[in-house]
Order: structure tokens, then C-alpha cells, then sequence
């Protein structure tokens, strides 16, 4: 009887390491950048290049940066998400529109519904590395100190607004 | 119609050809080779079994940029990895530094083998004991019959 039972323990191990690595996704890399100062910038916005938005005039607000592009499949998943909650005013959400020509990225905003406060343009994806962006669309909550508090990677989904972020957003905004 | 399928196919050549992009032109071949050497340690996490001097995503070509320019800016080799582990975090490299998170990624093989060959020593250990143990001597006769099977190895005779 011995004789099975250690080889079906660790079979029983193995499979329960495989199952667990198989329900990881590999595509999301833990942040370094929680708990640290959003990186500043200073951009044009998108739909008024001639002014420019930057991190530090969001002080002393609770607010989500939405990394979006109209070459981005999976961003439209989430935007009709991200319109509702925008119309629910729970939080402000800022469009970082990232390595997009401005002319697509103004015609997608008006075929899908423009969620964002504002966007801010990033056509050459400088702003997205310093922000670790590497899978569009990504989403940062940032606290009213101006830290990033979450980064999700990938699209929103309702479970992700109703368990993650927006128990988050309440927690700040406390 | 040959002839329509040869011209379909130099018009599909051309636009191959054309489609190729230009290689940044190296003016500094030694920037472009820091920059390949660097960007061999890091990982491409949009492809992530690429390494960045491999991929042709568009971040890898834009972290390539990076890096050339942070070169040219005088910036050391440790200063860029840095650069990027702050952004893209341990991952980012292939070689992550050993520490708290790291010990099992850096030491979990050879504790696999370690183990493997404690469990195998002890495993020919206990065999070899319960083949001297149950090992049944030879009769008188089945020696007889061995001796004869054997036949030319008569002369050397039986052990026991």
C-alpha cells in the first residue's frame, strides 16, 4: 500500500504546482512602480495640443490613468466599462494615448464614446516606458498624493472594477 | 497565365522588399554595440522568451532607442539596467540578482538534484541490501547445472 502512496503524493503535488502555474498569466509582471510617485511628464493634450496636462496637476485627487490606443484590439473591450464609469463620475479618468497618430486616436474617441477628462498624446511611447507600459491598455490608480497605488495590466474587466479598483478608489478617497 | 502568376509574384517580392525597414544606420558602431550587448540581458515583455535585441516589437525597437540614446548620453551600463528594472522590474532581465524572491529561481534546481540523487543513493542502497539479503544460495544441484551450462568455465570453478 506504502509503495503507491508516495508516488501518488507526489503526483498530487505536481499536479497541484501545474494547475496553479497554469491559472498564472504570464503577462502580468508585477510593477515595481506601486507604492512609488507617478513619474512626472508633461504633455500636449490630444484634443488641445496647444495645452499640456502633467501628473502634478491631479495633487490631492484620487484618479485613474488609462493607457489607450486606437490600434489596440482589447482596449475596446474595456471601453464601454470604462464610458459607464466615467458617466457614474466615481472617478475622474485620464486617456494616456499612447504611440497613436492623433487623427485615428480622434476618430476612435468619436466612434466609441470619450470617456476621459482629458487624453494626453504620447506618439513616441517616452511617457509609456517611464511608465512600464508594455500591454496596452493598462490602468493606474493614482492617490492624491500622486502615488500609484495599482496597475492593472491588460483590460478592465467589471470583476476588476468592482473587486480591485473601485474598493480601491474608496478606500483613497476616505 | 504563367506569365500572370510570375508578375503576381515580383509584385509580391517588391512590396516584401519594400516593406523591410531600413536598419538604423550605425554612425557609432560601438554605441550599437553596447546597445546589443546590453539589450541581449534584457527581456522583451511583449514576447517574452525574446530577448530585446532580438524582438521586432514595436517597444523592443523603442526601448533599443532608449538605450542607444542613454549611451550616447554618457550613461553607464549598470545606470541603463537600472533604467530599466525601475520601469519593467526584475523581470526585465534574464539574469535577476539573487535576493529574498530570487533564492528559489537560482537555487531551486539545485536542490531538485540534490534531491534527486538522495532519494537515488538511498534507493540502490536499500536494493542492494535486500538482494544480499533474499539472495538464496545455490543448491549442490543447480550449482552442478550451472557449472555444466557454463561448460568452459570449469577451470576457474565455483566460489562457493
Amino acid at each position: 500500500m506504502n509503495r503507491f502512496l508516495l508516488p501518488l503524493g507526489i503526483f498530487i503535488v505536481l499536479v497541484a504546482f501545474l494547475a496553479v502555474g497554469l491559472n498564472l498569466n504570464p503577462r502580468e509582471v508585477p510593477s515595481p512602480l506601486i507604492g512609488k510617485p507617478a513619474p512626472a511628464f508633461e504633455l500636449p493634450q490630444l484634443h488641445k495640443p496647444e495645452l499640456t496636462f502633467a501628473p502634478k496637476d491631479m495633487q490631492g485627487k484620487v484618479w485613474l490613468l488609462n493607457v489607450w490606443a486606437s490600434w489596440c484590439v482589447s482596449c475596446r473591450q474595456e471601453h464601454p466599462l470604462l464610458v459607464d464609469l466615467a458617466k457614474s463620475g466615481a472617478v475622474p479618468i485620464y486617456g494616456l494615448n499612447y504611440k497613436d497618430p492623433r487623427d485615428d486616436a480622434l476618430r476612435w474617441l468619436k466612434r466609441y464614446g470619450d470617456p476621459y477628462v482629458l487624453s494626453i498624446a504620447d506618439p513616441e511611447g517616452r511617457v509609456g516606458i517611464d511608465y512600464g507600459v508594455y500591454g496596452v491598455p493598462e490602468t493606474y490608480v493614482i492617490d492624491r498624493a500622486g502615488v500609484i497605488r495599482l496597475k492593472q495590466i491588460g483590460p478592465v474587466t467589471q470583476n476588476d472594477l468592482d473587486k480591485k479598483i473601485m474598493p480601491l478608489v474608496k478606500e483613497l478617497n476616505k | 497565365m504563367k506569365r500572370l502568376f510570375m508578375l503576381a509574384c515580383l509584385a509580391l517580392l517588391a512590396a516584401s522588399a519594400a516593406a523591410r525597414e531600413a536598419a538604423p544606420s550605425a554612425q557609432d558602431v560601438l554605441v550599437e554595440k553596447r546597445m546589443v550587448a546590453i539589450s541581449e540581458e534584457l527581456r522583451c515583455l511583449v514576447c517574452q522568451n525574446e530577448s530585446l535585441s532580438g524582438s521586432q516589437a514595436e517597444l523592443a525597437q523603442d526601448l533599443r532607442r532608449e538605450i542607444r540614446e542613454q549611451i550616447q548620453d554618457g550613461r553607464s551600463d549598470q545606470e541603463i539596467l537600472d533604467f530599466m528594472v525601475a520601469r519593467y522590474g526584475d523581470f526585465v532581465r534574464y539574469r535577476p540578482p539573487v535576493k529574498g524572491t530570487t533564492l528559489l529561481l537560482w537555487f531551486g534546481p539545485f536542490v531538485l538534484l540534490a534531491g534527486g540523487i538522495a532519494v537515488l543513493v538511498g534507493y540502490l542502497r536499500r536494493r542492494s541490501r535486500r538482494v544480499a539479503e533474499t539472495q538464496p544460495a545455490l543448491s549442490p544441484e543447480e550449482q552442478r547445472k550451472v557449472d555444466a551450462l557454463l561448460g568452459g568455465a570449469k577451470e576457474e570453478g565455483p566460489q562457493s
